[in-house]
């Protein structure tokens, strides 16, 4: 291939204005991503560093039952948040597509990001805990016995997740619904859909990549959560994330902590990519049987087009 | 396939150049009367009535703005008006939703489906009524040679053309057997050219389907070119409705006679008036032009009443010598041409008559002319028009 001059300039420029940020992610990414890939593989030594051998035990270990629990608590809690998530701001994006006001319930939504996530998990605390505001109003109706709190439990951690993650699921269906044809809609209930099926058969498809976005952007954070279920959950919520921390800061065993670390990040490298399959599939290719198709009816056409001649 | 032959002869005895769809759709009349719909402040329909007979082609011409394509949105259900009722048939179907109106309608935009193809554009509604799928195969396949779209039927819609997105959102309405098919400006989005040919498409499927066609547009020589009948719309009013024919030689209104096509508008006094044939003869006096014109009416006119004179620019002939009849009835001015416009088959002038006013006179291009165009830019010219080609405009301001 051969390159205009200009066009080779720009593309060399392009080149150099890449590199600080291509060395900043291979010093500060990859680097250490493949430090994590490799440590996994080693062995724990008693002064809590890693040593020779290869091994698998790592891995093995994360599948024992102790850990196999933990894990398929994370990828449940993750998937009944991630889905609360969507349900609930998919009505919310499409609200606020339609509003008149998208500046404001922009702001809105934006405003818990000015705040620091751990002040806010505390608001939640006080709010759940025993002398909280919500506990003693269920003690006083009688819907909760006294002394009793709605923390420490894996619905406190899933009901905290979703308030927290739910800002990046509103923000891609936001953007994506604000571009939908709303004239797509009328169309739907001109052929004959209820208004039911018009968002199911029409709004929903149409949106598609906003929606595999939203589920990208809260179950990757929430698949490694962990101030969190540590804030609060309860014994029965450790998460993947809490396990991490316990195993490079209490125990001490480096591998293990790598290995757990390996099997996030190729969760959410899988979801990444399946994001972009997912928006990169929008070509259609005809079929054999289409194309059979296409030429019995041309054919047809031509038929009908002698018989007029006749 | 024997079926298909059977019909397609049917079709040719009718000289109809599409596919067909079968057996002759059922249709009904539409009637509003008395429809209001505010938008705060804005009154986007004021007290509009309509009537429109069961399968004829009707326009509803006017600005943006002037509630056409709001009066359309109520017809098919998508909007709800604040008074006013709404009749198919006789039969009042206001609170009908609009998905169980036997109306369809082609949107502006098209609004085709861009995460299905062609084909499941034009299935979408016979997939919802949940038809089997041998019917439904063979009855989109109908619609697509109708629509001569047999090569793109499993396109997806950003692969299409402008005028190939409109033969699939037709194909779509149409597959519903609709009685009454519902076009909100539906060639606004095309090229001039592809425009003329699609109107011309249109009138044929309408002649075809014999289904009553509401089309909603702001261009005149569209609507004159295919309706019925016309509603000029401003304002959230109807101003007029008529057949193209007396919409554009008797407009009842100021807008009216300036909106569709070209006049020449003066203000105009009635002086007096006296029978002529079966109509009268009005003397009125127009200060632009000088004094006094003749002009015929249907009705008598009173005295004193303020009027507008009119003309249209291609009833007024152009010539470098006086008109040779002396009559009475011939309206005759001297002036000077002041800007010429070519265009072809016809010739624009604008005359800046003695007196100051401007007289714009079409000259149609009947001959061929070796040197161009016989008359030219700062020629002394005479311009005439007989009495009955002008008219008198009562209702002025709107």
């Amino acid at each position: 291939m051969k390159w205009r001059p200009s066009e080779l300039r720009v593309r060399k420029l392009g080149m150099i204005y890449s590199y600080p940020m291509g060395v900043w992610l291979l010093v500060f990414f990859v680097i250490p991503l493949a430090i994590i890939f490799l440590y996994s593989f080693l062995t724990r030594d008693i002064y809590g560093t890693v040593k020779y051998p290869f091994t698998l035990s790592a891995y093995q270990a994360m599948f024992s039952k102790s850990y196999g629990v933990v894990l398929f608590r994370t990828i449940w809690i993750t998937v009944l948040s991630t889905v609360l998530c969507l349900l609930l701001s998919l009505p919310a994006g499409y609200a606020m597509a339609r509003s008149k006001n998208q500046t404001f319930l922009l702001f809105l939504v934006m405003v818990p990001f000015w705040t620091n996530s751990i002040i806010r998990i505390f608001a939640w605390i006080t709010l759940l805990s025993s002398e909280g505001i919500l506990s003693h109003m269920l003690q006083s109706l009688g819907l909760l016995d006294q002394g009793m709190d709605l923390m420490y439990n894996n619905g406190a951690v899933v009901l905290v997740l979703v308030y927290m993650y739910i800002p990046y699921s509103i923000l891609p269906l936001f953007t994506t619904i604000d571009k939908f044809d709303f004239s797509l809609l009328d169309a739907a209930r001109d052929l004959g859909a209820t208004k039911f099926q018009a968002i199911v058969k029409v709004l929903l498809p149409n949106i598609k990549s906003g929606i595999s976005t939203a589920l990208i952007f809260t179950a990757i954070p929430i698949f490694g959560a962990y101030t969190v279920p540590q804030l609060v959950g309860g014994k029965e919520s450790t998460m993947l994330g809490n396990i991490i921390v316990e195993q490079v800061q209490k125990a001490r065993n480096l591998p293990l902590a790598s290995a757990f670390s390996v099997v996030l990040c190729l969760a959410s490298t899988f979801g990444v990519l399946w994001m972009l399959k997912d928006a990169g599939s929008s070509k259609t290719k005809s079929s054999l049987s289409q194309q059979a198709k296409v030429e019995a009816n041309v054919k047809l056409s031509h038929q009908g087009d002698s018989n007029e001649r006749a | 396939m024997t079926q298909e032959i059977i019909f397609r002869t049917i079709h040719c005895t009718n000289d109809l150049p599409y596919g067909g769809i079968g057996k002759p759709l059922n249709t009904f009349p539409v009637a509003a009367s008395h429809i209001t719909r505010a938008f705060g402040d804005f009154k986007a329909l004021d007290d509009v009535s309509v009537t429109i007979n069961a399968g004829e082609f009707f326009s509803l011409l006017g600005p943006s703005g002037c509630g056409k394509t709001t009066l359309l949105r109520i017809i098919a259900g998508f909007d709800y008006p604040d008074s006013g009722s709404l009749t198919f048939d006789g039969k009042d179907i206001l609170d009908l939703p609009p998905e169980k109106r036997h109306v369809n309608t082609i949107f502006q935009t098209y609004a085709l489906f861009p995460h299905l193809s062609v084909y499941d554009n034009i299935a979408f509604a016979l997939k919802l009524k949940k038809r089997s799928k041998e019917e439904i195969d063979e009855k989109v396949w109908r619609f697509v040679r109708m629509v001569q779209l047999e090569d793109h039927v499993f396109k997806k819609p950003s692969q299409l053309s402008g005028g190939q997105k409109q033969r699939v959102a037709i194909a779509r309405a149409l597959i519903n057997e609709p009685n009454v098919l519902l076009l909100d400006e539906p060639l606004s989005a095309l090229d001039a050219k592809l425009r003329q040919n699609l109107l011309v498409e249109l009138d044929k499927i309408h002649d075809q389907v014999g289904i009553t066609f509401i089309y909603v547009t702001h261009d005149q020589s569209e609507a004159l070119s295919v309706s019925d009948h016309i509603a000029v719309m401003n304002k959230g009013k109807v101003l007029q409705i008529g057949t193209p024919y007396e919409i554009y030689e008797a407009p009842a209104t100021e807008f009216v006679a300036k909106f569709i096509g070209e006049t020449n508008y003066y203000p105009a006094t009635v002086v007096s008036f006296e029978s002529y044939k079966d109509e009268y003869l009005v003397k009125a006096l127009v200060p632009e032009l000088g004094g006094e014109v003749l002009v015929t009416d249907f009705e008598p006119q009173e005295p004193g009443k303020e009027v507008a004179y009119t003309v249209r620019p291609e009833k007024v002939h152009i010539a470098t010598e006086l008109h040779t009849k002396a009559d009475r009835l011939i309206n005759s001015y001297s002036g000077v041409v002041e800007e010429p416009v070519y265009s072809g088959f016809q010739s624009k002038y604008f005359v800046k008559l003695d007196n100051g006013s401007t007289v714009k006179v079409l000259k149609q291009h009947e001959n061929y002319m070796d040197d161009g165009p016989d008359i030219e830019w700062k020629d002394h010219v005479y311009v005439s028009w007989s009495a009955e080609d002008g008219f008198l405009i009562k209702e002025m301001g709107q």
